[in-house]
């Protein structure tokens, strides 16, 4: 019998938020990502360096002394080049420390949109200037070339597939969700439709969530979970496929579930049972793609993500504000890249961050599900007004320092 | 003279129009002979009074008493006033019932040759004073519970206040014709105890004002591009009927594309506005600048070229007033009183957005529409006078005093 894999990979991110900008603020500055206030939930610098202290620093210390004590133990990151940009800036020792990692060799990076974007679903010229980006940012900075792709919020459907099959990668992520699979198990490689050679892994979403959603929940019937018992649950599963996808954002480990929730000692732990084992091993997402050929092929001709119940688009493009901003957004396509104007180019690729059009998210208004959706702002009304006006302001500097396109009510 | 006049607010602690309409009325009083003592809920400084004594019935702050402002009185669940608790200055009724105290307090050294009420929340003082002095009740009505409520049917408590001080007051004066018929029809008051004496505008207030075009600077850009402002400045609430102007406004941007609204100011419906102006697809063309004072309230004045009221029921409307003295042509609905002062304006049903819709592009595409409009409008308007509402008021003083009862 073939050793079980444990593919585990974790998403590192942090967006640009947009200040609390006003109709007064518009075409007066430009400063959208510099709220001057520092202890606020929208100081971009603020908010990196408190995750920094609480899940990035012990996190990446705790990876690198499991990789140093088991000489089996791999794992995938996928690290946005927002991400990386802010912690040259703001916390250099936390990028060198992801260095430190990747330069182990067990540590692979994935590849995906510099600016966490949806921009497959709106413009494919810019999400492929926006994949190469990162491709260039992750060579410089790790010297390391991806060749598994994962697209912003796992969004993925045929069509991404047919298109990463064309770009070159031999594999791909998607969320292992039941609607789509049906009888059949996370634990294989896949075939997506229609590609020849891509391989498609899927997320272990039960698995994944009871570390990334429920580890904390006291009111969950498995809690408190422990290594042991965790490591149990796999072993006992009905289906014992070759592989166990645990995808997760990284800032589960600190951020999302807090140091005091004992998530770091689970983690230590249960990385250390599944190395004491002598029929289980590690992958990275490459490893596995390389170890298993695809048991069968599947399509998913609609979008599925990795977030919600639903498990599509709805928490980014779910209601008339997200659609109407996003709409106006990419149609200043054409006019920002004839303005070459690399301020420009810059703001404007940062607000396509999935993020904040999450932030304009009424879902939860409707659940009651309040905690489940992080916003630094008052309302998803507010996060659309200030959104409009700094679009209105993106139209106001391509008239006004470059003759291009003109201002709109 | 001697005039008890019982208000909630007064500029610079007002949150609207009815601070502003009992300042002017006070001081145009004033300026004709009469002796004021007017009292507020709350402890304040108020720098440019000094012609009358005001008196504060609480230590509570304007700021503390801002969430009792004079515009909500569906916020609570409200008791008799007999059984509300004095001490308790965070609910509505406790802070009515120690303001009634402290009139009845106050008349132990004041002795008014009439009692002038504004509004529900200080009528049961008013009808205190009354029983007290056996001086006449005047009981001005700047809004009704109706009018507050929109198209709902507002908070019964305090229909039945009004309707308690309406049947014991000597006097109504009613801001408009459309407030009279309210006051006559839902109230069954008999139409001559109700004197309609319209607000007017105070210029003056305005005067060494300049209009700074930095303010709304993405406005003015749109407007030297050949785009068209309407405007309203208002707070966000069902009464004023900012989702009818909205739909009028997806309306019209369907036939013109070269008009944008301005919507100054804030309220319980903001996110509702918000929202539907992304359903309907405008988001774009929709300013929100949130709650203003100061230069920015008065530059979304002047940014404006046309201003709109669309409010479901208007007592007045003294913002109409304020816009024209800005020179935009005024759109206003037939449900709002201010109309009834004004000529030179177009009119249209609070629902009938397709009039709205194109009597805005009717300006916007008009030059010649457009100047008539405001020029006319500011000869209108010019001609209200706070000294003639005084005089109004005296007069109708002098008839109360003589005894003219229900």
């Amino acid at each position: 019998m073939t050793k079980q894999g444990l593919v585990l990979y974790l998403h590192v991110h942090q967006p640009y938020r947009v200040r609390p900008y006003s109709v007064f603020d518009t075409a007066q500055t430009h400063d959208y990502f510099n709220e001057s206030a520092y202890e606020v939930a929208t100081n971009n610098e603020f908010v990196f360096k408190k995750v920094a202290d609480k899940s990035y620093r012990p996190m990446n210390q705790l990876l690198a002394q499991l990789l140093d004590q088991h000489p089996d133990f791999r794992l995938s990151l996928s690290i946005t080049g927002t991400f990386i940009e802010q912690a040259e800036k703001w916390a250099p020792d936390v990028l060198e420390s992801f260095r430190q990692l990747v330069a182990t060799g067990r540590v692979e990076i994935l590849a995906e949109t510099y600016h966490h974007s949806l921009a497959f679903f709106y413009n494919r010229q810019e999400f492929e200037r926006q994949v190469a980006l990162h491709r260039e940012k992750v060579k410089e900075v790790f010297g390391a070339t991806p060749v598994v792709f994962r697209n912003t919020e796992l969004a993925y459907n045929d069509e991404l597939a047919l298109w990463a099959e064309q770009y070159g990668y031999k594999g791909i992520l998607a969320e292992g969700w039941d609607a789509v699979l049906e009888w059949r198990s996370p634990s294989h490689v896949y075939r997506p439709t229609g590609t020849q050679n891509l391989s498609l892994l899927l997320k272990n979403y039960q698995l994944s969530d009871d570390i990334a959603f429920r580890f904390s929940n006291r009111a969950w019937s498995e809690w408190p979970l422990t290594a042991g018992k965790f490591d149990g649950w796999i072993h006992d599963q009905a289906d014992k496929g070759p592989l166990v996808n645990l995808f997760m954002d990284y800032e589960t480990f600190g951020e999302h579930q807090w140091a005091d929730t004992g998530i770091f000692d689970f983690f230590g732990q249960f990385i250390s049972e599944w190395s004491g084992d002598e029929d289980t091993t590690f992958y990275t997402v490459s490893d596995a793609i390389n170890e298993h050929q695809p048991s069968g092929e599947l399509s998913m001709p609609n979008t599925v993500t990795w977030a919600d119940s639903e498990r599509d688009l709805s928490a980014w493009t779910g209601n008339g504000m997200q659609n109407e901003a996003l709409r106006y957004l990419y149609a200043l396509e054409a006019d920002i890249i004839r303005a070459n104007d690399a301020d420009l180019l810059r703001d404007w690729r940062l607000l396509q961050a999935s993020d904040l059009f999450y932030y304009m998210s009424t879902k939860w208004l409707q659940d009651g599900d309040v905690h489940a959706y992080f916003s630094p702002y008052d309302s998803p009304y507010d996060a659309f007004l200030y959104y409009m006006n700094v679009i209105r302001d993106l139209r106001w500097r391509l008239m006004q320092h470059h003759d291009i396109g003109r201002l709109h009510g | 003279m001697n005039i008890l006049m019982l208000g909630w607010e007064l500029p610079p602690h007002n949150s609207g129009g009815l601070g502003v309409a009992c300042y002017h009325l006070s001081k145009a009083l004033a300026q004709e002979g009469s002796s004021i003592d007017f009292v507020v809920p709350y402890s304040a400084e108020h720098p440019d009074i000094d012609f009358m004594r005001i008196h504060s019935a609480t230590h509570l702050s304007p700021l503390e008493r801002y969430g009792l402002n004079a515009y909500d009185s569906d916020m609570e669940l409200l008791t008799d006033v007999e059984k509300a608790d004095m001490n308790d200055l965070k609910s509505m009724r406790g802070v009515q019932k120690r303001y009634i105290k402290y009139v009845e307090q106050l008349l132990e050294t004041v002795t008014p040759d009439v009692i002038h009420a504004h509004d529900w929340l200080t009528m049961e003082a008013g009808i205190r004073a009354k029983e007290l002095t056996d001086a006449p009740l005047v009981v001005h009505v700047h809004a009704t519970e109706f009018d507050r409520s929109g198209e709902r049917y507002g908070n019964p408590v305090v229909h039945e206040i009004e309707q308690q001080a309406l049947l014991m007051a000597d006097r109504i004066i009613a801001v408009s014709g459309i407030t009279k018929s309210i006051i006559v029809q839902r109230y069954n008051i008999p139409a001559e105890k109700v004197e309609v004496v319209h607000n007017a505008i105070d210029v003056e207030s305005f005067s060494g004002y300049e209009y700074d075009r930095r303010t709304y600077r993405y406005l003015e850009l749109l407007r030297s591009e050949g785009y068209t402002v309407a405007a309203t400045v208002t707070r966000f609430t069902v009464q004023k009927g900012l989702t009818h102007f909205m739909r009028a406004a997806a309306k019209a941007s369907e036939r013109y594309d070269k008009l944008v609204y301005l919507l100054a100011g804030d309220g319980e419906q903001r996110d509702e506005l918000i929202e539907l102006a992304a359903e309907l697809g405008i988001s774009d063309k929709v300013f929100f600048t949130g709650f203003v004072r100061g230069k920015q309230w008065r530059d979304a004045y002047s940014v404006a070229d046309i201003f709109v009221m669309s409010s479901v029921s208007e007592p007045f409307g003294l913002t109409a007033l304020e816009a024209a003295h800005h020179d935009t042509a005024l759109i206003i609905s037939k449900q709002s009183g201010v109309g009834e002062v004004l000529q030179s304006i177009f009119r249209f049903d609070f629902w009938d957005a397709d009039r709205l819709a194109d009597q805005m592009i009717g300006i916007a595409t008009s030059p010649g529409l457009a100047t008539e409009l405001r020029r006319n409008a500011s000869n209108e308007y010019a001609k209200l006078s706070w000294n003639d509402v005084a005089r109004s008021c005296i007069r109708i003083y002098s008839t109360s005093q003589q005894g003219v009862v229900a």
